[in-house]
């Protein structure tokens, strides 16, 4: 599937959510369940210091797409990582480069990605393009 | 007792809904909310006499000089100053901490020895480190224990004859603990050191007299004592002051200036280049006035009853864990559910209105102690009530039941 299916694909299933609480549950669940990262990269240079959670970031190339993996310390944070790692992971570098994240407005956790919630979560996003723009200059 | 009720009536903030909820605001110790009466005055200056002070001879400019020079004297009184030139305006505590950090790169050499605490504020260590840095000296550190108390026996072994500096702040902005700095500050100087205390979370709750302490340098943010963001002040012995170089240069802090040589103002001036927070101060002053006419000792009573109901509810809550437990604390509740992280907790409690602080507080050294990477801060102000303690209590039941 292709960045923007993936993206509508889940503006639907936000949209059965009556309430912010179904929805914060769902995250939390996700949160929860997902193993995102193994150990061995959870490193001091994987590692993305937001003010309030940490995130941990890694990426690797396989079959041309890049995949990555990634965990924070904090459920909520964790639960939308995992979101934006189905949005972004198994794709092209250069699908990646190009893709916005516009989708998180649209299912209600736009406060998340503030640049003032210090969480770690935009510069995450600012990471995946540069492992993206780093492994498109490989391929070319 | 306090009509908080009535009191309640003066924050219009107070009534506005976050998240489709009445707001629950218990981030007191970030900042507090502002009555309507600091707000007129704010409305009144830019409505009605809003001018450049100290140097216009036009009405508006002396209006405002005067409203402004009034509002210093009221501050002097509230903290009781023998002058009112000890009472510099800042922009807040963080200038004031770094105007005496500067201060003192010309008095400090190698081998001198600043004492901070544990228990401070990043804005109260980080100016100290640039200091060592441009001096030579060294930074010494007073130890807390399990309780979030200074181990006031190493604050002892610490002080020599070395130590030029001493700084702590009066209350701790992560835990509530309140230090006890007459102690501190008759120690410091047998040895003949100053001594600056932080009071930026101290003067919300207590009335200060810096006489009485006999401090050196003292500071304080209008912001979190009911007036606005931008302004506060250093208040400073006027020795200390006048043996200070001055901070910034720029209007106002000269006497004269030629290209060979400036000469500078008198206190205050000379620490308040450019065009000051005019409006601020003068609201700082408002704020003043609005805050004793409730009355410290009133403030005090009610928000400690807060405070053991707060504490009481909230350990009722299996897996809850309380951090800074000292007998001498002010209305801060920081807190922690076992294995949960404090920003799930303070995200799911903005969802049902109610503003807390999460994190590390700008006090890592205190999280390091404890082993976590923060805690969930609830802070009391008068104007709080106990039925939002229990919206607090329920939402962090909820938050658990959730991440759980």
């Amino acid at each position: 599937m292709t960045i923007e299916e993936i993206q509508s694909e889940i503006i639907d299933e936000f949209s059965m959510f009556d309430d912010w609480e179904e929805r914060y549950q769902y995250m939390i669940d996700l949160g929860k369940t997902l193993p995102l990262i193994e150990d061995q990269y959870k490193t001091e240079d994987n590692i993305i210091k937001g003010c309030q959670s940490k995130v941990w970031v890694h990426a690797d190339m396989q079959n041309n797409n890049v995949v990555f993996t990634a965990d924070s310390d904090a459920i909520i944070t964790k639960g939308i990582i995992a979101i934006l790692i189905r949005v972004f992971s198994n794709q092209s570098p250069k699908a990646i480069i190009e893709a916005n994240t516009d989708f998180i407005d649209q299912i209600g956790l736009k406060e998340h990605l503030s640049p003032t919630r210090a969480n770690g979560l935009v510069s995450m996003i600012k990471q995946l393009k540069m492992y993206a723009i780093a492994y498109q200059t490989q391929l070319q | 007792m306090l009509a908080v009720e009535n009191i309640r009536k003066d924050f219009p903030i107070l009534s506005r809904k976050v998240n489709g909820k009445p707001l629950v605001y218990l981030d007191n110790a970030a900042t507090s909310q502002t009555p309507q009466q600091v707000i007129d005055c704010i409305v009144d200056y830019y409505s009605n006499y809003n001018a450049n002070i100290h140097r216009g001879v036009h009405t508006l400019s002396q209006e405002a000089t005067d409203k402004y020079e009034a509002a210093r004297q009221t501050i002097q009184k509230h903290f009781n100053a023998q002058k009112a030139h000890e009472i510099i305006f800042t922009s807040g505590t963080t200038h004031g901490i770094n105007l005496v950090a500067n201060g003192f790169s010309s008095i400090l050499k190698d081998g001198d020895e600043i004492i901070v605490s544990t228990l401070e504020h990043h804005s109260n260590i980080v100016p100290w480190q640039m200091l060592c840095e441009r001096t030579g000296a060294s930074l010494k550190v007073i130890p807390m224990n399990e309780q979030g108390e200074l181990v006031m026996a190493e604050f002892d072994n610490l002080l020599s004859s070395k130590t030029k500096l001493v700084f702590v702040n009066h209350i701790s902005n992560a835990l509530g603990t309140i230090n006890p700095i007459e102690d501190i500050i008759q120690k410091a100087h047998q040895v003949g050191a100053a001594v600056l205390v932080d009071g930026a979370q101290a003067c919300p709750h207590i009335k200060p007299d810096v006489q009485a302490l006999d401090v050196d340098f003292y500071v304080a943010s209008a912001h979190k004592m009911c007036g606005p963001t931008g302004v506060g002040i250093l208040y400073g012995k006027e020795a200390w002051l006048n043996k200070l170089p001055p901070y910034q240069g720029g209007g106002e802090m000269i006497a004269e200036v030629t290209f060979e040589k400036t000469t500078y103002a008198e206190l205050p001036h000379k620490f308040e280049a450019g065009t000051p927070n005019i409006c601020g101060g003068i609201a700082f002053g408002a704020a003043i006035d609005y805050l004793n006419q409730i009355g410290f000792d009133n403030i005090a009573t009610y928000e400690h009853e807060l405070l053991v109901y707060a504490t009481e509810k909230l350990q009722e809550i299996e897996g809850l864990k309380i951090y800074g437990t000292s007998k001498h604390k002010t209305s801060v509740v920081s807190f922690n559910l076992e294995g949960i992280h404090p920003y799930d907790v303070g995200t799911i409690l903005d969802k049902m209105g109610i503003a807390v602080r999460t994190g590390h507080h700008c006090a890592q050294p205190i999280m390091d102690y404890f082993k976590i990477p923060g805690t969930v801060r609830a802070s009391f102000a008068f104007y709080n009530t106990s039925s939002e303690v229990d919206a607090l209590v329920e939402g962090v039941k909820k938050a658990q039941m959730m991440l759980c």
